[in-house]
């Protein structure tokens, strides 16, 4: 994910931008695949691992898997000021890393000691909805204590109950955000609100969308009118499909691709895209309103990445004490002020108006009900569903 | 050991120097053997084991069971036959271009550079000096609608307005072709610079021109390095996926971005393992064929 990183060089930024992105299918190539590989030969069972110890109360530590530029950071001292405050007001050292740029790939990643449940390394991961419904399912998350976690009901209402995690028993949001139209303001100065807008016949080739299938099908179902948090049927997902092969062999698609459609933005060799709202947020802010980003009128995406902690971890309740920490309300503020996405504790707007009333005001940061009323989370699939809809997908943007 | 015994009974020391002497070959051959046993056989057999399972129905996601479904290759196949015929094709034409820009450039560096030489080589290696993702990034730069290669072709009269290289099949054939560039050229230079010069004054000698001299002379002499050289950039071509994922479109993709796809995104690790071991053994078939006829299989 992409954070605020207009404090870096231009340079650093263009690297940044190209090479770590959200979803992007190159990351970390050759190891990934060789470790995906040989957890490929440890599939046979997968049904969660045997109680683990929690021996938070002797080692001090917690070990966090996130996604790049998450985290409030400072460029001049190199530390994250909140966990670092963490860290001397509870007393325990958190080792934070940058792992996930891929929800798939990390899953290929952990998957296997996941399941002979051998130790990943880490006591909280950050996977998105559909991933985390699936760390959830398979017995790869453990519930939380609520009794270590009591600001867990700062939680912003329309996240409090998610279809995977009903009462949010495992798992708390890290993030939320959009997904819609992205657009440049020089070509398109009318703006991309519709489908029929953003299919324009001057966007032929100029089009990039979003390579996760929630995001891209689920702005596609909404304009046939489909709700993409109903019990769709396969019919109507297959629909969806249907309309983005024909984009694609109309030439309107130049391509599918995760979040380096920025850079076809910035380049000049995309009009107008399907792309998340905190990548545009932060593209409108370094370019003078360059390029802008609306929520379709006939409805767009929200999607979260979410904490968990996982089956393997030993430090149960530092992890929590974690979690609990990132929802106060200053803190939450804090860190919003830095990442731009929406911020899952709602209480946070005042602390944040302390910091930024700019951003405090922001319908990215704190969306209104309003703008909530627009967007859908996609459902949750099936395992079935999940592996024939993602085969069409593939299939359908050339894989 | 072997030293004790040589004191207490000068009859059996010969015999156990021996013994540890037919020894040393094998403990030599160690690293690498149980290297190759670690990562390659017994991934290959975790592949091909992988390669035939089923996804019983209603199972989670990424449990497959043990069927023995050889079915699967010829569904594997039929379903991705497309991107597995582009695979070649576009790893062949890359073969190509990079042979046709590498000869001369090796052939300069080898005969004409004098002094340069060395500097030459080293530029050449240089772009490994980066990350291969971001000299592949660096191309959808250069080949950006409004960069400078389009706009400069943009200016002739007959091209139309919509005209574009990047995310095309051209911009993955450039891509692979770029990015094994130095493949090609380091082989073709270590052979061209092996070639005794009195061999292309003898030609000269017996009043061959400077073009049949390359043709009977040179050529054949640099034989070894272009065998080479075309297999070391055609066979990663053919897996590539970079290039296509960065470079190409939702129409370019090829066999590497199938396998990809399968594996991390459906979750499908049967069709994927399948993909692989077909990628392996047409690659190896091609190999073999090609070696066989070029008749350099003593030097490669």
């Amino acid at each position: 994910m992409k954070k605020d990183i207009n404090s870096l060089s231009p340079e650093a930024r263009a690297i940044i931008r190209a090479q770590v992105s959200r979803r992007s299918v190159l990351a970390g190539v050759g190891a990934v695949s060789a470790a995906g590989l040989l957890a490929a030969c440890g599939t046979g069972s997968s049904t969660g691992a045997a109680a683990v110890v929690d021996v938070s109360d002797t080692e001090k530590i917690v070990r966090w898997a996130n996604w790049p530029l998450y985290l409030d950071f400072n460029e001049d001292t190199k530390v994250y000021p909140t966990l670092a405050a963490f860290e001397s007001q509870s007393g325990l050292k958190v080792t934070y890393e940058e792992a996930i740029d891929d929800n798939n790939t990390f899953y290929g990643k952990v998957q296997g000691q996941l399941s002979i449940g051998s130790d990943i390394g880490y006591d909280i991961v950050t996977p998105t909805d559909w991933m985390a419904a699936r760390f959830i399912e398979q017995g790869y998350a453990q519930k939380l204590d609520p009794a270590n976690v009591p600001n867990k009901s700062n939680i912003r209402q329309v996240l409090s109950d998610v279809g995977y995690d009903k009462g949010r028993q495992y798992s708390l949001t890290w993030q939320s955000g959009f997904a819609g139209f992205g657009w440049n303001t020089q070509k398109l100065p009318k703006g991309v609100r519709t489908m029929d807008q953003l299919f324009a016949p001057a966007n032929k080739g100029k089009v990039v969308v979003l390579s996760e299938l929630r995001d891209t099908v689920g702005v596609i179902m909404l304009y046939q009118g489909v709700d993409p948090a109903s019990n769709f049927t396969e019919d109507q997902f297959m629909n969806a499909i249907d309309f983005l092969k024909g984009k694609i062999a109309d030439g309107f698609i130049r391509q599918v691709k995760g979040n380096s459609y920025a850079e076809d933005l910035k380049r000049g060799d995309a009009n107008a895209v399907i792309g998340w709202s905190g990548d545009i947020f932060i593209l409108k802010s370094e370019s003078d309103g360059k390029f802008d980003f609306a929520i379709p009128e006939s409805g767009g995406t929200l999607w979260s990445d979410n904490m968990l902690i996982p089956s393997t971890s030993t430090h149960k309740k530092n992890a929590e004490k974690l979690m609990n920490y990132y929802y106060e309300p200053a803190v939450a503020a804090e860190v919003a002020a830095y990442v731009n996405y929406i911020c899952p504790v709602e209480a946070a707007q005042p602390e944040l108006e302390k910091i930024d009333p700019a951003l405090a005001s922001s319908p990215f940061i704190f969306p209104d009900a309003a703008t909530l009323a627009k967007v859908k989370v996609f459902r949750s699939l099936s395992a079935d569903e999940s592996t024939k809809f993602q085969t069409a997908f593939d299939e359908a943007i050339g894989n | 050991m072997a030293f004790l015994h040589a004191v207490s009974t000068g009859k059996s020391a010969t015999k156990s120097v021996l013994k540890s002497r037919s020894l040393t070959p094998y403990l030599l051959l160690a690293p690498g053997l149980i290297w190759l046993v670690t990562f390659f056989i017994i991934p290959i057999f975790s592949l091909g084991s992988t390669s035939t399972m089923v996804r019983p129905d209603g199972a989670q996601i990424g449990v497959y069971v043990q069927e023995l479904r050889f079915a699967n290759y010829v569904d594997a196949f039929i379903a991705n036959q497309d991107q597995y015929i582009r695979s070649f094709v576009y790893a062949g034409l890359a073969t190509i271009l990079a042979l046709l820009i590498a000869y001369p450039l090796a052939y300069a560096i080898a005969f004409k550079a004098g002094k340069y030489r060395n500097i030459l080589l080293v530029l050449v290696i240089a772009p490994f000096f980066t990350s291969f993702l971001l000299r592949t990034i660096a191309w959808t730069q250069i080949l950006a609608d409004s960069g400078p290669v389009v706009s400069a072709i943009k200016v002739l009269p007959f091209v139309d307005e919509l005209f574009r290289i990047n995310n095309t099949s051209t911009a993955v054939v450039i891509g692979l072709a770029y990015n094994f560039l130095p493949f090609m050229t380091l082989p073709l230079y270590a052979s061209l610079e092996r070639i005794d010069p009195r061999t292309l004054e003898a030609a000269g000698d017996l009043y061959a021109n400077g073009l049949t001299t390359f043709r009977k002379v040179t050529l054949p002499l640099s034989m070894p390095g272009l065998v080479a050289g075309t297999l070391l950039t055609f066979i990663p071509a053919a897996g590539d996926y970079v290039n296509a994922a960065i470079l190409g479109n939702p129409g370019t993709k090829m066999i590497g971005n199938v396998i990809e796809s399968r594996f991390f995104a459906v979750v499908d690790y049967p069709t994927a393992a399948a993909l692989s071991f077909t990628l392996m053994a047409t690659i190896l078939i091609l190999v073999t064929v090609y070696i066989r006829r070029s008749g350099t299989d003593e030097l490669v």
